[in-house]
């Protein structure tokens, strides 16, 4: 392991200032950050550990039905909320599937938005969510849609100093559904080949308002689908719509051929991942 | 680089230590505190043999910083078996020959422990599903799920 020094925070003050100085990483779950400084692909002069921040471990639903996961909150400790199971469950979907037992009890959600891997299981999720992103830094805070979050593999949109301090999540209105589906060769504990998240909202009516599609591993950052909102607008959800749905998905993907998989298999892929993940979100509103 | 005192619980003993601020849990459980039924596989989070319990959560050890158990709660292999005789686990395994070289052993015995503690009478899928960042290269699976079975219908 690279030498560096540690430092533990507890306020989101403090840690901007120590993020502000030279080559500074935050620490949290560190299931990224640890691998990748012992094996040299990130170098630090400093690991600021984040956990004892507490607006970065809280996990809370608002007076307006809204979710905001602090950045550090483990993977396990989302997953294993019924509240949340019971009132985001395209979101569990994706957060759930990072990592083993292991993995899961300290991969934080955080984490997994700013090492902005293209195959990031929870970040489709979010998208489809509408999630937005409050980012603390050395001239205060803002906030950002988690859609625009990623920039490229490995590149996030925080500037130097600063931190992602939580995640927002919409209340689910009437009629709002979601689900996230990934393609992995094993059974568990891999990265997605290529990912599938999607969400919709049923009018009064029973026709499809606001269809969100986003794809994973198939492009240097998840890709909106921008044609799935007006091909669904105004439908009644059927097989053909599911079809019409995995077309336009394989057609906005932009796959590489590398060790996971193929570029001619991952358009296929994100089709019929696609076409499942509408099924399996309609299903849970009956 | 200065060396870090930490004061941590392990095994229910209060342990202080000295760490390097880049050194693991792993490391600092194996070569300062000579707990070594924690065992070094990877070294990159994939194979559960230096699996321990951090405030009561399955973690890898390999992936903690030892400066980050400041104030937390370890549990190790050693903390789970009692003074005379095995965990019930660790009879299980030895009944069942869950084990060939021993390596990813204690790992999957404390995994099992976390398991069971939150689940007692898993199903044989949910033993696998929770179990699959535990590496066996002796390919002894199935010895082992029936042993942590076993374990669980014995209780």
């Amino acid at each position: 392991m690279q030498t560096f020094n540690f430092l533990s925070v507890s306020t989101v003050e403090e840690a901007v200032v120590a993020l502000s100085k030279g080559a500074s990483r935050p620490l949290s779950g560190g299931t990224d950050l640890i691998p990748m400084l012992r094996e040299g692909r990130r170098t630090a002069d400093a690991v600021v550990d984040i956990k004892r921040i507490p607006e970065l471990m809280a996990l809370a639903i608002g007076a307006q039905n809204d979710l905001t996961i602090g950045a550090s909150v483990s993977c396990q400790s989302i997953a294993r909320d019924p509240e949340i199971a019971r009132r985001w469950p395209g979101l569990i979907d994706g957060v759930s599937l990072i990592g083993g037992t292991q993995i899961q009890g300290r991969a934080s959600l955080g984490g997994n938005l700013c090492t902005a891997s293209p195959a990031g299981d929870a970040v489709p999720a979010l998208i489809v969510h509408g999630a937005t992103l409050v980012i603390a830094g050395p001239g205060g805070r803002r906030e950002m849609a988690a859609a625009d979050f990623l920039l490229g593999p490995g590149r996030n949109a925080l500037a130097p100093g600063e931190l992602l301090v939580s995640i927002r999540v919409p209340a689910p209105v009437p009629g709002f559904c979601a689900a996230y589906l990934r393609f992995i060769p094993r059974n568990e504990m891999d990265i997605a080949v290529a990912s599938a998240g999607i969400s919709l909202r049923l009018d009064e009516s029973g026709r499809i308002a606001d269809l969100r599609l986003v794809l994973g591993a198939v492009g240097p950052t998840p890709i909106v689908v921008a044609d799935a909102a007006s091909i669904a607008a105004g439908q009644v959800p059927s097989a053909d719509l599911a079809e019409r749905l995995g077309a336009a998905a394989e057609a906005a993907a932009r796959p590489i051929d590398d060790v996971r998989g193929t570029a001619v298999q991952r358009r296929r892929l994100v089709n019929v991942l696609t076409r499942r993940a509408f099924d399996k979100a309609i299903k849970r509103l009956a | 680089m200065s060396h870090l005192v930490v004061n941590s619980t392990v095994n229910g003993e209060p342990a202080e230590f000295l760490c390097e601020p880049h050194e693991t849990l792993l490391h600092a459980l194996r070569d300062t505190l000579l707990l070594t039924g924690t065992k070094e596989g990877c070294s990159n989070g994939n194979c559960g043999a230096c699996n321990v319990l951090m405030d009561g959560v399955l973690v890898n050890s390999c992936l903690v910083l030892a400066a980050e158990a400041e104030g937390r709660q370890v549990t190790t292999i050693e903390g789970l078996t009692p003074r005379e005789g095995l965990h019930p686990l660790q009879q299980q395994f030895l009944e069942n020959a869950a084990l060939q070289c021993g390596i990813c052993t204690p790992g999957f015995i404390v995994a099992s422990k976390s398991l069971l503690d939150r689940n007692p009478h898993p199903t044989e899928a949910e033993v696998r599903h929770f179990l699959a960042g535990n590496l066996c290269r002796c390919t002894g699976y199935d010895k082992i799920v029936r042993a942590v079975l076993a374990t669980a219908a014995a209780a």
